[in-house]
């Protein structure tokens, strides 16, 4: 006997084929902008969404971070001690009155109740953006696992300008996505957010409740 | 709900529904929302037009080649360590559930918004075999733990207002104190939920789109729940009808585009989560396996008759009800169906069949606003015609399910007497002669005339039939 996979795509395949038209791309291909005024985009689009921003050096970012986390309270951060972003802000954060720095180098099994219950912050590099939508584009890895853009209050994500795109479509294209992804990308545009009680805008429902970008 | 149990009634329960005066205050309030905020995020018609036809052409594809990308896809996804599964019902589909919960002892799960487990009553048969089943979209977590079923399929919570949430929460949730200030309420959502996904043993999630080419689930959301239940417990279970595949990631592109912008008025949603497969190596996170669970549950069936198919572009971005006249006057409960308004009106019936679903054709006024805000273009109001056509007749060429299921005798009989009035120029004769001796005992609000005036203005007759004008200028008789 045929299993489900047989008989649904038995049906399927009887069907004499449906037509279509190429799909014309044009519509978004055509939207670009100069690298200055996609940063303005950006900018604008997050901040719509009540997304922060941190104005740094490429140099002194990590200092940057460090005196915003200690004004806010941060009491810790969590980071990926295996990138090269989370080495300069640890170097930063040896220092006294600088939040405790929480490595995330073992398997979250392991670290789950102080990610959930003590961790005030949490830092990732962003590997590029979109200036069409504001949306910065995460690449989780074994160095900066998933959860650290997730599970803490305050996301502070570190954004190079220039890596800054026209849209998703040419973010896709010209990195070549196609050809395969890791298992998880994720792409942010903003903190959490809901508006599921009478369409009240309310921030911060289950994922980070502040978003801060660095822009370097 | 009596769409499971027997034939439901869109007739009476919209009557009731519109005496609801606060359900339809809600309604309105949040569809004339909805609607001004997506209107806004399409300023240019001709930007608009551009990206319909492309979103819609990119939709066609995906039905032209679906048998080929569904195999493209399984294969792709278990390259990637993905297990797909494929389930003909929805029984099937939560037996597959069960069994994958069952294998790893899980008896705590936490979901994402997912319409196809709606359609599957996941939640009541997961209970039902002593495993927890929490909703974690706010809106669908309020409705849950009000015991109800979605009103929208893109806000499942939006028949209810702040002061009703306030009560529900107030009751059910231990140490939530009543309050109407928005921001308190979802902070006492989080709460609870945060230790949900702590100590969840698997999650569940929809797929918005799967895309063929990479094996990647493509889900879409603002709230941060959804990466929860995928990331965080250690089994991941996606569930997607056979017709969310595209073809190339690309694709993927102009079809977000036109949701989050038709569904919420937004340039993009807070959360575009990509999953192409388990924890991979050295990673520290991330389920240890992702299942996709593949259902059809009728939409093969819908797929061979090329009069409906178009059915099956939706991306369920709701936009349709939110422009809806109807569905903003009824709510979306009176439609007693998993997707209600218009996409649901031609669903519906074609899953469940006509024999008993015959009434969800009818609770439309065929107005085409949502054929003028679908961003797949889909001809929903030619399909509610077609439906009604094949539910009031059964022929061999009728190929949705429970064809000629809505067929009235008598109704039948009114009309063939109709037909033969008009054809016969004695009986036509004879009716007139009839109207004009009975028509003046007619009253409105009584007799075969009471349904038809509870609403309307009597008709007024004419003092003379065209018959008699036209004699009277000399037209000879036929």
């Amino acid at each position: 006997m045929p299993d489900a996979r047989e008989r649904i795509l038995g049906r399927l395949r009887a069907v004499k084929p449906h037509a279509f038209t190429p799909s014309d791309f044009s519509i978004v291909e055509t939207k670009t902008w100069s690298p200055a005024a996609r940063l303005e985009r950006l900018r604008t689009a997050m901040a719509a969404v009540r997304t922060e921003f941190l104005d740094a050096a490429a140099h002194d970012w990590p200092e940057t971070v460090r005196a915003f986390l200690v004004a806010q309270g941060a009491r810790n951060v969590a980071y990926g001690p295996a990138t090269e972003a989370g080495r300069l802000l640890a170097a930063a954060c040896t220092r006294a009155g600088a939040p405790a720095l929480v490595p995330y180098d073992r398997p979250v099994e392991d670290l789950k109740a102080t990610l959930f219950d003590d961790v005030d912050a949490g830092f990732t590099a962003v590997r590029c953006a979109i200036a069409d939508t504001g949306t910065l584009v995460l690449w989780p890895s074994p160095e900066e696992p998933r959860l650290l853009s997730l599970v803490p209050p305050l996301h502070v994500a570190l954004l190079s300008a220039a890596t800054i795109r026209d849209t998703l479509l040419s973010v896709l294209r010209d990195e070549g996505w196609a050809k395969g992804l890791p298992p998880n990308v994720v792409l942010v545009s903003g903190p959490s957010k809901t508006a599921d009680i009478e369409q009240t805008l309310a921030y911060g429902v289950h994922g980070p409740k502040r978003l801060v970008v660095v822009v370097i | 709900m009596s769409a499971e149990t027997g034939s439901a009634d869109f007739h009476a329960s919209s009557s009731k529904a519109l005496l609801d005066p606060s359900l339809r205050a809600n309604f309105r309030r949040a569809m004339d929302g909805l609607m001004a905020k997506r209107a806004a995020q399409f300023p240019d018609p001709a930007e608009w037009e551009a990206l319909r036809s492309l979103a819609a052409s990119i939709r066609a594809r995906t039905l032209a080649k679906l048998p080929e990308l569904l195999d493209a896809l399984e294969t792709r996804c278990a390259a990637n360590g993905i297990r797909v599964h494929w389930a003909e019902t929805t029984d099937d589909a939560n037996e597959i559930v069960l069994g994958i919960l069952r294998a790893r002892g899980a008896t705590r799960l936490v979901k994402g918004k997912s319409m196809v487990s709606e359609e599957m009553h996941l939640n009541d048969f997961l209970e039902k075999n002593g495993v927890e089943s929490l909703e974690s979209d706010l809106g669908e977590y309020i409705i849950q733990l009000d015991g109800e079923t979605p009103s929208h399929i893109i806000m499942p919570a939006i028949h209810k207002s702040r002061q009703q949430i306030a009560r529900l929460f107030g009751e059910k949730i231990r140490g939530a104190e009543y309050t109407e200030d928005v921001d308190a309420l979802t902070a006492t959502a989080r709460r609870v939920l945060r230790r949900k996904f702590f100590e969840a043993e698997a999650g569940v999630s929809g797929v918005n789109i799967a895309v063929a080419e990479t094996g990647t689930l493509v889900l879409v959301e603002n709230e941060g729940n959804g990466r929860m239940s995928t990331h965080v417990p250690p089994v991941h279970i996606a569930l997607m009808g056979i017709e969310k595949v595209v073809e190339k990631l690309e694709d993927v592109a102009p079809i977000l585009t036109v949701l989050t912008r038709s569904a919420t008025g937004q340039p993009v949603s807070t959360y575009l989560n990509l999953i192409s497969g388990p924890r991979g190596p050295g990673e520290k996170d991330g389920p240890g396996e992702v299942h996709l669970v593949i259902l059809d549950n009728g939409r093969s069936r819908i797929f061979a008759d090329q009069e409906v198919a178009a059915t099956l572009r939706c991306i369920r971005c709701g936009a349709c009800m939110n422009y809806c006249p109807v569905y903003t006057r009824v709510g979306g409960h009176a439609y007693e169906a998993v997707y209600p308004g218009p996409i649901g009106s031609i669903l519906t019936p074609q899953t469940e069949g006509l024999a008993k679903r015959h009434d969800l054709p009818h609770a439309s006024s065929l107005c085409h606003a949502c054929v003028e805000v679908c961003p797949v273009k889909i001809p929903i109001t030619q399909i509610l015609v077609t439906l009604r056509k094949e539910s009031a007749h059964a022929s061999p060429e009728f190929l949705v399910k429970g064809a000629g299921g809505g067929r009235d005798r008598l109704e039948d009989l009114a009309w063939w007497g109709w037909r033969m009035a008009h054809v016969s120029p004695l009986l036509y004769k004879a009716m007139s002669l009839g109207l004009r001796v009975f028509g003046p005992l007619l009253k409105g609000g009584a007799g075969p005339l009471k349904a038809w005036t509870q609403a309307r203005t009597m008709p007024r007759r004419a003092p003379r039939t065209l018959h008699d004008l036209a004699s009277e200028k000399g037209l000879p008789d036929a």
